[in-house]
């Protein structure tokens, strides 16, 4: 099991790592700044929208845009911190109780044997 | 699988928020049935919601050469129902619609929809045939969430082509396009959140094999293993 996981750990890495290598860089626009890589398949998505219907107008826009990709960046950063922590909490809590659980086996193991001794 | 705010016409976002809200009713019940009448499982819930909202927080690079994310709702399928997902999906979808500009309020039903009842379900749906033909417990989890994963992109392609046909190829060609952005993309990304997600159920199963006992995941288990 312990094994299954560690490989399981290494797929995902390289499978989020390797795409950095493995695609290629976009040749340069017509007008000399380099083509953008690996932004959002929604913006992507929002970018065909525009090609299919051209006269689409968003009739409602959001409550709340933050102020810049760092305050964007943070609140993404902040909900994945929020769900690691709870996932780091439940598993620290499970560890320790399986030890603690083990070690009161092994005493009353150990006691019994103690009583028979005597 | 965002549709941003405003990017679905008003009688699509009206009829996709109608669609999802009997979902939201249910779940939410789900949700408190099971919470009374097991409380202990409220650890193991925190987790599968806590699972969806890093997983859905993490956009990853894929061979596509675009970026996209999981949803992790897979996880919390088998565990709790499908119908359990659909109010964490609703938190993590409102988190991002109100705070990052990620999503929308008007676009709210429709990614509900995708996101937090189609994957749910096909997780579910797929784990129980998976189990059903006497599949490991770690192949069926994983390809649970790997086709719950893609049901997602694949629903957001649908709902997009629905609300803007091509003006030549109609909603086939608009399907093609849309589906080409997402389900592509998203490919490799399902295939770390099935890793991702068998990875927790080991931990799970070796640490909270009690609670497990009583739980859609491992009812019908001792019939199937």
């Amino acid at each position: 099991m312990k094994r299954q996981n560690w490989l399981l750990i290494v797929a995902v890495v390289l499978l989020t790592a390797l795409p950095l290598w493995l695609v290629p860089k976009p040749a340069a626009g017509p007008d000399g700044q380099p083509g953008t890589i690996f932004g959002g398949a929604d913006g992507q998505a929002q970018q065909a929208i525009s090609n299919i219907a051209p006269n689409y107008q968003p009739w409602f826009a959001p409550l709340l845009e933050p102020a810049s990709n760092e305050i964007a960046s943070l609140l993404f950063a902040l909900q994945a911190a929020i769900g690691a922590g709870v996932i780091g909490y439940w598993l620290g809590a499970a560890v320790t109780r399986d030890r603690l659980k083990k070690e009161a086996e092994r005493k009353a193991a150990e006691a019994a044997e103690d009583r028979r001794a005597d | 699988m965002h549709i941003m705010e405003g990017f679905l016409p008003v009688e699509h976002a009206l009829g996709w928020t109608v669609a999802s809200a009997p979902f939201v009713v249910l779940g939410i019940r789900s949700v408190r049935r099971q919470l009374r009448e097991r409380p202990e499982q409220r650890m193991l819930l925190g987790v599968a919601a806590a699972f969806s909202f890093v997983l859905s927080a993490l956009k990853l690079p894929s061979v596509t050469g675009s970026c996209s994310h999981p949803t992790g709702v897979g996880l919390g399928a088998l565990l709790f129902g499908p119908l359990a997902m659909v109010p964490v999906g609703l938190v993590v979808l409102l988190f991002q619609a109100l705070l990052l500009a990620h999503g929308g309020l008007t676009t709210l039903g429709a990614n509900l929809f995708s996101m937090a009842i189609v994957g749910p379900f096909v997780a579910y749906g797929i784990f129980r045939l998976a189990r059903g033909a006497r599949l490991s417990l770690a192949v069926a989890v994983f390809a649970a969430a790997f086709m719950g994963d893609l049901a997602t992109y694949l629903t957001t392609s649908v709902q997009l082509a629905w609300a803007f046909p091509d003006p030549a190829g109609g909603f086939a060609a608009s399907l093609l396009k849309f589906g080409s952005i997402f389900a592509f993309t998203q490919l490799p990304l399902a295939v770390s959140e099935g890793l991702l997600t068998v990875l927790v159920v080991n931990a799970l199963t070796r640490f909270n094999a009690e609670e497990l006992r009583h739980l859609p995941l491992f009812a019908g288990r001792r019939a199937t293993a």
